[in-house]
């Protein structure tokens, strides 16, 4: 559905699949996060490169697909809005966002984010400072949610009505 | 038809001043939050998001404010937003499976792996008017329960167990498959399954539950149960193409259900439960049971069944369901007709001439 296009191969970076999935993961945890929670977390990151649009921050939607049957044939459940944004710093290492919501800000801050975490000598410190704080947050939803709907859970028993 | 009118500015200028003066009420009365309506009036910001079609919690309490709580008007509001919008592609296919269940239930297997959890629920609940909440105060905390399985909060579906042994269908799945949009096609009958379901999941919640009521009272019968019903949130994963791989967009609440129905068999096929599908954004229980029972009634055709009742018939369900579509042509009616009208007046006060000078005649 996505037919390659010459400038998208060419802004493609060969990546090794380790690379790729640590990536994936940062860019989740961009998309989850708040606005204000990551606005904060970007304002206490020191030395921040310069970067300029190679997309600037722009609203759009997705069209979300659902399985028939929860697990056949996929259908169109229906849209959702995304908003998305490129940068490239002033090194040429090019960042992308791709985020739930109409938030241009945030878009900006996570391209900027992603960009900056390719950079090995950046990117312990930012996962120290960034991302470690997000993923204990997002687990601690998590496992709160799932602890309040599990209190939820019947525990059948059986009544034994009358004598033999 | 109608023809243009000039005139009525000033009024429509000042009926729409007084619409919002009106929409905020009494300023005595705080405003009300988009936030608060997104937080405390989820259950309609979550209709207003399935059929308006758009995933945007803030963006449905949005129009549910200015909608006055009209929600479908705030649905056309949505509707309306979404067209000023890009798509910039479509996602892979959101994995119910994996969905982290916050409900989980089942009413025709009692000892399901993972249990039955109740969840948020109105279930259970005696149904009066709770005086309490008029008054300010906090709510009881809910209990957790840290000693859970994984099972539990990441169960599979529950007919997928049944399907091993072939007593309930299993749907057929072609990944490869590219589903109908009715966004930019126009719709044709007989329409497939996918593209009719995209059309039921936007479709208006009443019209689908009145007609879902219908084939449990006998027309179109297809006797139910709730094989299964879940709640709980799911990656929407997204290639960008200037990426090449998946990346979680974000997470979304659905509500999914997977209805059972008898089936006699077929010369072909051996006797065995199928399936309806339903499924909305965020809590929409009734919608999704609804949804599943008239997804299950359009199938009478493919299961060889006899098309007798409307919840069968593709075109009337599927070209009434949209409530944006509905409402425009209902509500145009009292928009200036003058000149349709005039030729109709005119039209029967010759035809009642004509009826009076007959009798006239008669008469002499």
């Amino acid at each position: 559905m996505n037919g390659d296009t010459g400038a998208a191969t060419a802004l493609r970076d060969a990546q090794a699949p380790e690379e790729t999935a640590a990536r994936q993961e940062w860019m989740a945890l961009l998309s989850w996060a708040t606005t204000a929670r990551l606005s904060t977390l970007w304002d206490g990151v020191p030395d921040k490169p310069g970067a300029r649009f190679l997309r600037a921050p722009e609203c759009g939607l997705v069209m979300t697909q659902g399985r028939i049957g929860g697990t056949g044939s996929p259908f169109n459940l229906g849209e959702i809005t995304v908003t998305r944004c490129s940068v490239i710093l002033d090194n040429g290492t090019v960042g992308h966002a791709y985020q739930a919501g109409r938030d241009k800000a945030k878009a900006e801050i996570s391209a900027t984010l992603d960009a900056m975490m390719q950079d090995p000598a950046r990117r312990v410190d930012l996962d120290r400072t960034v991302f470690q704080p997000l993923r204990a947050e997002r687990a601690r939803k998590d496992a709160a949610r799932a602890a309040k709907a599990a209190a939820t859970k019947v525990d059948f028993f059986t009544m034994v009505r009358g004598e033999d | 038809m109608y023809v243009a009118v000039k005139g009525g500015e000033k009024a429509i200028d000042n009926a729409h001043r007084l619409l919002a003066e009106t929409r905020r009420g009494d300023t005595g009365v705080a405003e009300l939050s988009v936030d608060q309506i997104r937080e405390q009036l989820k259950l309609a910001v979550d209709r207003v998001m399935t059929e308006g079609s758009v995933y945007d919690p803030e963006l449905a309490a949005l129009a549910i404010k200015q909608a006055r709580g009209d929600l479908i008007e705030a649905i056309f509001l949505v509707r309306a937003y979404r067209t000023t919008l890009p798509r910039f592609g479509t996602s892979k296919p959101v994995e119910t499976g994996k969905m982290r269940l916050e409900r989980r239930i089942s009413a025709t297997f009692k000892d399901v792996p993972g249990g039955q959890v109740l969840g948020p629920t109105f279930d259970y609940t005696h149904r009066l008017i709770d005086f309490a909440l008029a008054a300010e105060g906090e709510p009881p905390r809910a209990e957790a329960r840290e000693d859970f399985s994984e099972e539990t909060l990441a169960a599979p579906h529950v007919l997928d167990l049944l399907a091993e042994e072939g007593l309930v269908e299993r749907p057929e799945r072609d990944d490869e498959a590219v589903p109908g949009d009715i966004t930019r096609h126009p719709s044709e009958f007989p329409m497939d399954r996918a593209t009719r379901l995209q059309s039921l999941a936007r479709g208006d919640e009443s019209y689908l539950l009145a007609l879902g009521y219908s084939t449990q009272r006998g027309y179109a019968k297809s006797h139910p149960f709730a094989g299964e019903i879940r709640l709980g949130r799911v990656s929407v994963e997204y290639v960008p193409e200037e990426l090449g791989f998946p990346v979680e967009i974000g997470e979304i609440e659905l509500t999914e259900c997977n209805m059972i129905n008898q089936f006699a068999g077929s010369k072909k096929v051996a006797p065995q439960f199928t399936r309806g599908y339903g499924v909305a954004m965020g809590h929409g229980e009734r919608k999704a049971m609804a949804m599943s029972l008239v997804d299950r009634s359009l199938r009478a055709v493919e299961l060889g069944e006899e098309v007798k009742a409307p919840a069968q018939d593709q075109e009337f369900v599927l070209e009434h369901c949209d409530n944006v579509q509905a409402t425009g042509f209902v509500e145009h009616l009292k928009l200036p007709h003058y000149v349709d009208f005039q030729s109709e007046l005119g039209l029967v006060r010759r035809m009642r001439q004509e009826v009076e000078s007959n009798l006239a005649e008669a008469a002499e």
